[in-house]
């Protein structure tokens, strides 16, 4: 018996074709992600969909069909996301059932309900293939309230912004790398950095008999909590690089402090933080600051705690800044943690006597970049 | 016994401490509902719609501790939009208007408020339990009046909870003088603690035996909180991240040898595996270990541990562990009795990493298996049989097979055998989940043998109402049936309608249910509530009878119709 396979990646892999395909008519001519094809299809016609979706699925209810019980027609689905665009992130598509014993009589549905949105949460997977802007501007405003930036429309999850507004909606204080891992949540195909690239070439790999390799998941399936889910996305994210061997990306940028005899090095992709990054320099640059202690005035007898070393990171004594791609020195924190990343070259922890004048250039930055 | 005074029996129905048993001794005579009634404390409500406060409060005046469990199960796996229900704010009211001395509270897949959290901490003086399983619908600020307010507090247990959190300081909000914290467990939360209230808190907790830390609990910090607690006997770690030559790992180790009640870790959700072997000392004492969500372990580190893990009875580890992992828990872990392996990488089927290799082998090396969770690249017929054969004690045995429909891939069978053997050997099976690909076969089986199953999970399986009607007919004691995918219709749902009125709850959803089914079973079965779930805008108007419904939820009930609904639910 073969896995339950159709999926958008038809349309994506337009080489691969089976009967089934046929189903996938539809899918090919729409585009859940707000470009052209969907804004054409009138709202209005609700009442008249169903019918139609009545005589296709009785067209198709002869033909043998890959896919579970739920099947639908993918005109449905979009109407049925278009009026339903507020709840992006709940369920994804039902794929269609492998039939058993040739019956396909129990693949012909018509089913009431909105769960058939989900090519759009699959396709989110393909978002950079595909290039599409919508999700992006559509729910970046959704976002402003947000505490934090740098989950929408950036860098490497567009397609996963979409989802993340509705959580942020109801989560504001989420952290991003929550946000960003929350795919997994509603089942996508494509939830993590690690696996984004290589994900065609496992579905092509567990393309067990010649029809459409496309993974798309089922809702619910596997039935693993959701809180579960989420968690362990980020956290197989946080600890790729937890022993100290550079992950796929690693970020080596040099790192000096004022006064310190040789600089250091940190792999940037290793934290998820400011807070993170903060604390290794801290520890890092301890050594160095025990022989300050004295001389900026704190008690010198004093043993340097840990937060003490914070207070002094932290307080007036020291700044981190750092050199971005144009070569200016900028104040660390300013901008999201994934745009810092992106653009930071070299960190310095600079006295704050030496550290005026330092303009906080980010919102200028962020808005060029975007 | 009638003549025996009304306090004589309430002493003696003290010692009757199951549910079962107190409402069958409420039962027998009205002065013994009466009795009964005055001196009942605990009441448990598996469907908090089969009942109202009002009449909870009216039938059990004395109420102490309530346990109330809200959506149904497959709201886990996102199958249930958010908003359907299960409020806890109308409980809290209506107990708080009454004056009922609610101590402790224990809710699971409930909407928990904020406001209820409050109104909970202001009016309960004697309040000393909360415990929040898989709840949502509350942020940090909830606890916060919780921790300000209960000054009796004993136990606050946040178990995989949705909360938004403000990084506040709620941990600060713990009066200077509550000390009598015995369990604090908010490992789920996403946000940041103020350590140094954290420190202060449970140094001032000489009761405090369970602690577990959210992954903002940096590692030295867990050192300085285990020279406070030497006592605690269930610890869940925070972020266990460190350089493993510092001295702050040798600290923290000489920290966790004075640790020796311990019998209980969790955590590890950041994990550093070389600072692993400093627990090493606590292992042998271990009777339940939670690796399920320490996602930087490899299988290596996973077995060294678990080799000093003799005592172990209860084990939840993620598949990473592998089959040969399995193979040196059951050499290990003779006293083992509940094992889980959870999906590292749930949404690629193709990458599980324990197959049934590693179940057989823990089956023959672990007599004393009840309790079973298992994901799975796969399994086969002759693999179930065998584990059947080696373990006959199962209570529950809940199978995924990550690919729903895969058949035995060496016979290319269906499973139906293996989990007919398993329902045939284990007399005492209570709850089941089925997975792989499954015929009507498995429901006779399971209609025929498992005269205990209350729960049973269905998912992708069987080729005809027949499999419903095995079961239905088959499993007295059912209480939870829930199907989905399955081509179980009309004729199956309505064969024995009675029948669910034995039950707390029939979920189903896309398989073969039509709208005019379920309205002849709402209309001619009164005693239950018939949800349909319709995400789509259509109204009830557009949808003929005879189409499908994808989701319904029926109960049994006492109060007829919630008047909580929202739009997108059809009470028939």
């Amino acid at each position: 018996m073969s896995p339950p396979l159709l999926g958008v990646e038809e349309e994506v892999q337009s080489n691969v074709s089976s009967p089934s395909v046929d189903c996938g008519l539809g899918l090919k001519e729409r585009n859940y992600l707000g470009l052209s094809d969907c804004s054409s299809v009138d709202s209005s016609g609700v009442s008249s969909l169903p019918d139609n979706n009545k005589n296709n699925l009785n067209l198709k209810a002869t033909e043998l069909r890959l896919g579970l019980p739920g099947s639908l027609s993918p005109e449905r689905e979009t109407e049925l996301w278009l009026l339903n665009s507020g709840k992006l992130d709940e369920k994804p598509l039902f794929p269609l059932l492998p039939s058993k014993d040739g019956t396909c009589s129990s693949s012909q549905k018509n089913v009431v309900t909105g769960n058939k949105r989900g090519f759009s949460d699959t396709m989110d997977g393909f978002s950079e293939v595909k290039g599409y802007v919508f999700t992006e501007k559509s729910w970046m405003f959704h976002e402003a309230g947000s505490e934090s930036p740098q989950s929408v429309g950036h860098g490497k999850y567009p397609g996963n912004s979409g989802v993340n507004v509705t959580l942020s909606a109801r989560f504001p204080g989420a952290q991003a790398s929550v946000k960003k891992e929350e795919p997994a949540n509603v089942l996508q195909k494509q939830p993590r950095a690690t696996n984004g690239t290589n994900l065609k070439q496992t579905d092509i790999a567990n393309n067990k008999n010649g029809a459409p390799a496309a993974k798309a998941q089922v809702v619910g399936w596997p039935p693993v909590r959701s809180f579960r889910a989420k968690t362990l996305a980020t956290s197989s994210k946080n600890n790729d690089e937890v022993d100290g061997k550079p992950g796929p990306a690693a970020l080596f940028v040099k790192v000096s402090m004022d006064g310190a005899p040789y600089l250091r090095k940190v792999d940037l992709s290793t934290y998820s933080t400011y807070r993170e990054l903060s604390s290794a320099l801290e520890k890092m640059f301890s050594c160095f600051t025990l022989g300050q202690c004295g001389f900026h005035g704190t008690a010198g007898k004093e043993i340097l705690s840990q937060s003490k070393l914070k207070d002094i990171l932290h307080g007036s004594d020291y700044v981190l800044t750092y050199k971005d791609r144009d070569g200016d020195w900028m104040l660390v924190g300013d901008v999201p943690w994934a745009m810092f990343i992106e653009t930071c070259k070299r960190l310095k922890i600079m006295k704050s006597c030496d550290a005026t004048g330092l303009a906080p250039r980010a919102m200028e930055k962020s808005k060029a970049t975007n | 016994m009638n003549y025996f005074p009304d306090e004589v029996l309430e002493h003696v129905f003290d010692f009757i401490t199951s549910h079962k048993d107190r409402n069958s001794v409420s039962l027998v005579c009205k002065s013994w509902y009466k009795i009964e009634k005055y001196s009942r404390q605990r009441v448990f409500i598996g469907n908090c719609y089969s009942i109202s406060p009002e009449r909870l409060i009216a039938r059990f005046p004395g109420l102490k501790s309530l346990t109330l469990k809200g959506k149904p199960h497959f709201a886990d796996f996102n199958l249930v939009p958010d908003d359907w229900g299960g409020f806890l704010y109308p409980w809290i009211k209506a107990m708080a208007r009454s004056r009922i001395g609610l101590e402790e509270l224990r809710l699971k897949r409930m909407v928990v408020s904020d406001e209820s959290l409050e109104l909970l901490s202001k009016s309960f003086p004697n309040f000393k339990s909360l415990v929040l399983v898989s709840c949502e619908g509350f942020t940090t600020d909830g606890l916060a009046a919780v921790a300000a307010n209960c000054r009796l507090l004993r136990e606050l247990d946040l178990q995989e909870n949705e909360v938004e959190d403000h990084r506040g300081h709620w941990l600060s909000c713990f009066p200077e003088n509550c000390t009598s914290l015995v369990l604090l467990n908010f490992a789920c939360l996403k946000g940041e603690i103020n350590l140094a209230s954290l420190e202060r808190l449970v140094a001032r907790s000489p009761n405090l035996k369970s602690l577990r830390l959210n992954r903002a609990v940096p590692f030295d910090t867990l050192q300085r909180l285990l020279m406070r607690a030497p006592q605690l006997v269930d610890l869940g770690t925070g972020s266990y991240v460190h350089d493993p030559y510092s001295e702050a790992y040798n600290k923290l180790k000489a920290a966790i040898q004075s640790c020796n009640s311990i019998r209980s870790l969790s955590g590890f959700l950041e994990v550093a595996p070389r600072c692993m072997s400093a627990v090493y000392p606590v292992c042998e004492n271990l009777t339940f270990l939670n690796l399920s969500y320490a996602a930087g372990l490899q299988s290596i580190e996973l077995t060294k541990l678990i080799q000093y893990c003799r005592k172990l009875q209860r084990l939840w580890i993620l598949d990473c562990i592998g089959d040969k992992g399995l193979g040196v828990v059951a050499s290990t872990c003779k006293e083992l009795q509940e094992l889980r392996v959870f999906p590292s990488d749930p949404f690629d089927a193709g990458n599980a990493a324990v197959t049934e290799e590693g179940l057989v082998l823990v089956s023959a090396g672990c007599p004393k298996l009840n309790s079973l969770l298992y994901f799975c690249q796969q399994m086969t017929n002759a693999a179930l049989i065998t584990v059947a054969k080696n373990c006959t004690n199962f209570i529950r045995f809940r199978l995924c097979i990550l690919d729903p429909i895969k058949p035995d891939p060496v016979t290319n069978q269906p499973l139906d055998e293996g989990f007919g053997a398993i329902v045939r050997s284990c007399k005492g099976l209570k709850r089941l989940s089925l997975s792989g690909l499954l015929t009507d076969q498995v429901f006779y089986y399971i209609g025929m043998h498992a005269k205990q199953l209350e729960m049973l999970s269905i998912a992708f399986a069987g080729d005809s109402d027949k499999g419903m009607l095995y079961v239905l007919n088959g499993c007295k004691k059912l209480r939870k049936l829930e199907i989905r995918d399955c081509p179980f219709g009309d004729a199956a749902l309505l064969e024995d309608m009675g029948k669910y009125e034995t039950m707390r709850s029939l979920w189903m959803s896309s398989c073969e249910v039509t709208l005019g089914a379920c309205k002849t079973l709402a209309k001619k079965m009164p005693s239950l509530n018939v949800e349909i779930i319709n995400e789509s805008e259509q109204t009830e108007f557009n949808l003929e009878d005879r189409q499908k419904v994808d989701k319904m939820y029926l109960y049994r009930t006492v109060v007829g119709h919630r008047k909580d609904a929202p739009e997108f639910v059809w009470l028939l």
